[in-house]
C-alpha cells in the first residue's frame, strides 16, 4: 500500500499539513492593505483579503470567526500573522489560531496607524517565514490525510465519468482511514432522499435532511423563478444540464457506490468522529465551498469540472479533472487529470479513480497543481444575511 | 466500438452524447453503463457534446428519467432521436 504514504508537514498538534504556508490574515476589509503591504514586504508570505468582518453579528458572526480561525489553524499554515481594525475581535481570532500551538501574532491598526502597523507585522512576518522555511516534510500515513470534494461548472461528462472518478477514491480511501468531505447543500436538491440514504445512521441521515430543508427555506424564501441559469449555472445548461435534479444526481456520484457519511459539518466546523465520510452544509457555489472545507481542517481538494471552473485557493490544493475531452484540449492548463477516455471505453473508472489517487498522492508530497502555477487563490467568506 | 452516446442506467429514458459532432440524420452507437449493453438510434437534430437525446418518444407531462431516477418532466412532446433541454425539460423543484 506505499502509494498511499506521503511526505506532509506534522504540526505542533499533530495535524498534518502538505503546504507550509505563512498567512497574513486580515481580520476585517479595512485591514487587506495592511496585510497585502506585509505580504509585498515579506516573500513567501500570502495575504488572504476579503470584503468582511465589520457589524456582522449573531450566527453570521459565529461563521466569520470559524472561518477565519480555521483558516490560520488549517496544517497547511506554518505560522500566521493577524491583523484587525481594533485589537478586541483580532485577538479573538488569534486566541483560536492559538490553541493549535503554531507561531501567530495579531496586530491592531487604531492608534498606530497603517505604516507603524504594516512596519511591526512585517518584522514578524519575517521571523515566522524564516522559521517555517527550515520545516521539513515528514512521512505521513493516508489516515492522517483529510480530502475534500466539490465540482463546479459541470455538465453531463462530469455525472458520467469526472464526479464518479472521486467517488472511486472515496470507495478506496475510506476503508483505509482518511477523513473527507462532500457538500453543496442546494446542489443536492432532487437527489436529497438517496443522499439520505447514503448516512451511516437514521440520525445524520435526519440531521442532513434538517440542513437540506432549511437550505430550501432560503431558496424559496428568495426566488424569483425557477433558479435556472443560477442553479443549474448558465455554464452547465451550455454544458447539456437542464435541471437541478439531473445536476444533482451527477454531484452525488463523487460520494461513490459504498462509503456512507457520517456526520454532518456546520460550516467550516471541523469533523469530530473521527475518520470517515462528512457532509458539510454549504452554499454550492465553488469558491465558497472550498473555503468552508479548507477552514474546517481539509487539507488537499478534489475538483471535477465539465466546462472547465477555474477555481483555487490561498491555502488548500485544487487538484482539477475533466471528462469534458473539449475541455481538456482547450483548456490544459487548468485540468490536473483528464478523465475523457472513461467516455471512450478506452479507461475504466477503477483505472480513473488509481490515477487520481496518484496524483493527489505526488500533490500531497509538494507536486504544484494547475491552480497553483496559475495563481489562483479564491479566498470567499460565506456571509448569512446583511451585516448590522 | 466507437460510442457516440452513453446512457447511465437501463430504465432511463435519454441519453448523453459523449462526441462534438453529431448531424441529423446520423446512426448513434450507444453504452448503456449499467447493463454494458450496446444500442443503437437514430439522431433527429444536431446534439451537442454532452446533450442529451430522447431515447424513445417521450409525451408532453411525462417524467424524464435518468440515473434511473426522476430529472425533471418534459413539456413538449419529444421525439426519439430529438435533442432534450432547456425547451422540453423543465425541473418539478423550485
Amino acid at each position: 500500500m506505499a502509494r498511499y504514504d506521503f511526505y506532509g508537514f506534522r504540526r505542533e498538534n499533530g495535524r498534518v499539513g502538505i503546504r507550509n504556508h505563512v498567512i497574513i490574515l486580515p481580520l476585517d476589509d479595512l485591514s487587506n492593505a495592511a496585510c497585502e503591504a506585509v505580504a509585498n514586504n515579506i516573500k513567501g508570505t500570502l495575504a488572504l483579503p476579503h470584503p468582511y468582518g465589520r457589524l456582522q453579528f449573531g450566527e453570521d458572526l459565529e461563521l466569520h470567526f470559524r472561518t477565519l480561525i480555521g483558516t490560520g489553524s488549517n496544517p497547511n499554515v506554518g505560522a500566521c500573522v493577524v491583523i484587525g481594525i481594533e485589537p478586541g475581535w483580532t485577538n479573538r481570532v488569534l486566541e483560536g489560531i492559538a490553541k493549535t500551538g503554531k507561531p501567530v501574532a495579531g496586530f491592531s491598526i487604531e492608534g498606530n496607524g497603517d505604516i507603524g502597523t504594516i512596519a511591526a507585522a512585517s518584522r514578524k512576518a519575517q521571523e515566522f517565514v524564516q522559521w517555517a522555511s527550515e520545516k521539513q516534510r515528514e512521512f505521513c500515513k493516508i489516515q492522517e490525510l483529510f480530502v475534500s470534494t466539490k465540482c463546479g461548472e459541470s455538465d453531463t461528462t462530469s455525472g458520467l465519468a469526472s464526479c464518479p472518478t472521486v467517488g472511486n477514491l472515496i470507495d478506496k480511501l475510506d476503508p483505509l482511514g482518511a477523513t473527507t468531505c462532500f457538500g453543496e447543500t442546494s446542489e443536492l436538491t432532487g437527489a436529497e432522499m438517496v443522499c439520505a440514504s447514503r448516512a451511516a445512521s437514521k440520525e445524520v441521515a435526519d440531521e442532513f435532511m434538517r440542513a437540506f430543508n432549511a437550505y430550501q427555506e432560503i431558496i424559496e424564501r428568495h426566488k424569483t423563478s425557477d433558479l435556472s441559469e443560477s442553479q443549474p449555472t448558465k455554464g452547465n445548461i451550455a454544458g447539456g444540464l437542464t435541471t437541478i435534479e439531473e445536476k444533482a444526481f451527477g454531484n452525488l456520484q463523487k460520494i461513490g457506490r459504498k462509503t456512507k457519511f457520517i456526520g454532518v459539518l456546520e460550516p467550516a466546523a471541523a469533523p469530530a468522529k473521527g475518520a470517515g465520510l462528512y457532509f458539510m452544509d454549504t452554499s454550492s457555489a465553488a469558491a465558497e465551498c472550498v473555503t468552508l472545507q479548507a477552514a474546517a481542517g481539509f487539507v488537499v481538494h478534489l475538483f471535477p469540472t465539465g466546462q472547465g471552473n477555474v477555481i483555487g485557493n490561498p491555502i488548500e490544493p485544487v487538484i482539477k479533472l475533466t471528462a469534458n475531452p473539449k475541455t481538456a484540449r482547450t483548456m490544459s492548463e487548468h485540468i490536473d487529470l483528464d478523465v475523457s477516455g472513461i467516455l471512450r471505453r478506452e479507461m475504466t473508472l477503477d483505472q480513473a479513480g488509481d490515477r487520481l489517487i496518484d496524483i493527489m498522492i505526488r500533490t500531497c508530497n509538494g507536486r504544484l497543481t494547475c491552480a497553483e502555477a496559475l495563481g489562483h487563490r479564491e479566498f470567499v467568506l460565506t456571509k448569512l444575511y446583511q451585516s448590522a | 466500438m466507437a460510442t457516440q452516446f452513453i446512457v447511465h442506467d437501463k430504465a432511463d429514458t435519454v441519453g448523453v452524447v459523449v462526441v462534438e459532432d453529431v448531424r441529423p440524420g446520423q446512426e448513434l452507437t450507444g453504452w448503456i453503463m449499467q447493463t454494458d449493453e450496446t444500442i443503437s438510434l437514430k439522431a433527429l437534430d444536431a446534439v451537442p457534446l454532452g446533450h442529451k437525446i430522447a431515447l424513445r418518444d417521450i409525451k408532453s407531462g411525462e417524467t424524464i428519467l435518468k440515473y434511473g431516477h426522476d430529472v425533471g418532466r418534459a413539456v413538449a412532446d419529444i421525439g426519439e432521436g430529438r435533442h432534450v433541454h432547456t425547451n422540453n425539460l423543465k425541473t418539478k423543484r423550485w
